[in-house]
């Protein structure tokens, strides 16, 4: 085990995977950094760190700085995929995906249907989101309840450095296109990872982060750490919580959510997308329709309200979901008899 | 005209079966047994031929909403064509696709396209592949001149000059972008090639309308294309002769506009002039493709008719998530 930073984990992981395989090839605006400029190549190296010495590793042809222009690189990787190679496009920013939705929604998630299943298409589509830097509006957004919603994809959001290593490498190597969401506030985060280069993460399989019998609280991403922090202190009182790291929202493990309902018949999901028609309010629509009976409490949702993502710093922490937030509704949960 | 007697033949007869599919469908979409919409190629017969009779099964094409014709002329199927317009399970796409989601992989065919412009960056992406495979192949992309106004196609192009990918922007400028003149949505342009020449490609221009300008230019551009020179650009004048989709009564065209067009610019009959002028090809020669093509597209036709239809569980077939 080695124990590295989540960004760490996806630069090291994409470099292992084009290390093994040729048809491996990346592309993303600035991804190596500074092509055209006095400071030359590599100056930068990824806004995220993220594509840090690939460039001088695998050349041009594999890594490919390509100008702002987000629907011709989604474009590009649908055309690359289609002709034998394993493109992984990053998008830099999720709030992005508005520019290119095209690319990713009518071609790349319908190729393999549309075409009769004649296709695959194993591109990854790689994207920063998340809250918690003060960036506003059109640069903090989680994605994920739009994309998840398309037909066509898979959607995953690791929560530790040893999730992003298994879940990017099971990308890499799929052959249908993945959305893979890499939280902006968890770059930093420390791990330890597993060192088996064929180490990967099935989809569709949730992580049971912590193992209780009173509650279930849902959660992926950056907001997974503050409901283990809830499920810890809770602990303490004697309350016993399970909390779930989904790990992709599309499969969705129902398996694991629904097993754990049963038996603690109470639930909180915990999600950063907003709040209509979103994963926490499709979660508990699954639970009331298939484990009604085991119900002891009706399901809770923490999300953030139905609004932009404010600028300030009062006003974001205001806006995202909080330990106290996702306790107050843990409690509730337990107030039903 | 340095072409065989061989490749003059299969070169008329690939754009005969186009123009027959064509106004076959054109019939049978009255009488109601084909649904959903369908984009008639017709009249541009000579561009998917002239650039596709050069290209070989491991160069790729990025086609339209009127992807017929590209079809076609890459390689793709006739019965196997007809049967997915008639959205059998017996289909190129299983019926999953329709006219305008077309595709055949393994032709180098890598889609029809719903949505206008979109084509572009997939063959700008198919290109890079190429080009990191080194074999001298190409991508070319198939745009209207309706195309050529989507931020798509601009992406591309300067995408395409960056990585100096081996993709051919092939725009057939046929006048109109649906119900709208090309004159009025291209704005100050006197033409579309200009606007790849500002992304700083070089363009060459031909008649779309005859099949002899089309495959001599294409000749240059694909020399100077598979030398490593990075893209280039080609926009070909032309004509369509049904409506933008089957149903449109084309109250937007110029009285006598349709009759003029079909007289003067016909890429078949001038392809039969041209050819029986120069005595390289007698009218028996083309008559004799004339009646096998038609036995074709009969036959193709019949076998849609005939094919298995889809059943409600191949609803569930080809995905990969499923709920």
């Amino acid at each position: 085990m080695a124990r590295m930073m989540y960004r760490d984990a996806v630069v090291s992981t994409i470099a292992e995977e084009m290390e093994r395989d040729p048809s491996v090839v990346m592309l993303g605006e600035d991804i190596v950094g500074g092509m055209g400029t006095p400071g030359g190549p590599e100056a930068i190296g990824g806004i995220w760190s993220t594509s840090t010495g690939l460039f001088g590793k695998f050349g041009a042809d594999r890594v490919i700085d390509t100008p702002i222009s987000e629907s011709a690189i989604i474009g590009a990787a649908a055309g690359l995929a289609l002709s034998g190679k394993r493109p992984i496009a990053e998008l830099m920013f999720a709030d992005f995906i508005g520019v290119s939705l095209d690319q990713i929604w009518n071609q790349l998630a319908k190729f393999r249907y549309m075409f009769g299943g004649k296709s695959r298409c194993p591109a990854v589509i790689r994207m920063a989101y998340g809250a918690g830097y003060n960036a506003a509006a059109q640069h903090s957004q989680s994605v994920h309840q739009i994309l998840t919603g398309m037909p066509g994809l898979k959607v995953v959001m690791p929560s530790t450095p040893a999730d992003v290593k298994g879940l990017l490498r099971t990308a890499i190597r799929d052959d249908d296109p993945v959305i893979f969401l890499e939280h902006k506030a968890l770059y930093g985060m420390k791990g330890e990872v597993p060192d088996d280069p064929d180490f990967t993460i099935p989809y569709g399989h949730a992580r049971l982060a912590r193992a209780g019998q009173d509650v279930t609280i849902i959660s992926s991403g950056l907001l997974l750490g503050f409901c283990e922090a809830v499920a810890d202190k809770l602990a303490a009182e004697g309350i016993g919580c399970d909390v779930i790291d989904l790990r992709t929202t599309s499969p969705l493990d129902e398996e694991t959510i629904l097993d754990s309902v049963e038996v603690t018949g109470r639930v909180v999901v915990v999600d950063e997308a907003p709040p209509r028609c979103g994963l926490a309010g499709d979660i508990c629509a699954l639970i009331a329709n298939k484990a009604f009976a085991s119900l002891k409490a009706p399901p809770e949702a923490v999300t953030p309200p139905h609004t932009p993502i404010p600028f300030a710093r009062e006003l974001e922490s205001a806006y995202l979901p909080s330990a106290d937030k996702i306790e107050a509704a843990v409690r509730k949960t337990l107030s039903w008899r | 005209m340095q072409l065989s007697r061989e490749a003059l033949l299969g070169a008329y007869r690939r754009m005969k079966v186009i123009r027959e599919f064509e106004e076959r469908l054109h019939v049978e979409i009255q009488t109601g047994e084909i649904a959903g919409f369908t984009h008639l190629y017709c009249g541009q017969e000579a561009v998917a031929v002239g650039v596709c009779d050069h290209l070989s099964v491991d160069d790729k094409i990025v086609s339209t909403h009127r992807g017929h014709g590209h079809c076609l002329a890459k390689g793709c199927d006739v019965n196997g064509m007809m049967k997915e317009i008639w959205g059998s399970r017996e289909g190129l796409c299983k019926g999953k696709g329709g006219s305008m989601h077309i595709a055949d992989l393994d032709q180098g065919m890598l889609g029809a396209n719903g949505i206008v412009g979109a084509g572009a960056p997939i063959a700008v992406g198919a290109a890079i592949s190429l080009k990191i495979d080194g074999q001298g192949k190409v991508a070319i992309t198939f745009s209207g001149d309706g195309a050529c106004n989507q931020g798509t196609t601009f992406e591309a192009m300067n995408m395409a000059v960056v990585t100096k990918a081996p993709c051919i922007f092939v725009f057939e400028n046929n006048h109109y972008s649906e119900h709208t003149g090309f004159e009025y949505s291209v704005g100050t342009a006197k033409d579309i090639a200009s606007r790849a020449e500002a992304f700083g490609m070089k363009v060459w221009r031909g008649d779309g309308t005859d099949f002899f300008s089309v495959y001599e230019t294409m000749r240059e551009v694909l020399d100077y294309v598979r030398a490593g020179n990075g893209p280039a650009a080609v926009e070909f004048d032309t004509e369509r002769f049904f409506g933008h989709f089957e149903g449109d009564p084309q109250r937007y065209r110029g009285k006598g506009e349709l009759e003029r067009i079909r007289e003067t610019r016909d890429c078949l009959k001038r392809f039969r002039e041209s050819v029986t002028g120069a005595k390289l090809l007698t009218d028996a020669d083309l008559d004799a493709i004339d009646a096998e093509v038609m036995d074709t597209i009969e036959a193709a036709v019949e076998a849609a008719r005939a094919a298995d239809r889809p059943t409600p569980q191949d609803v569930l077939t080809d995905v990969y998530i499923s709920y």
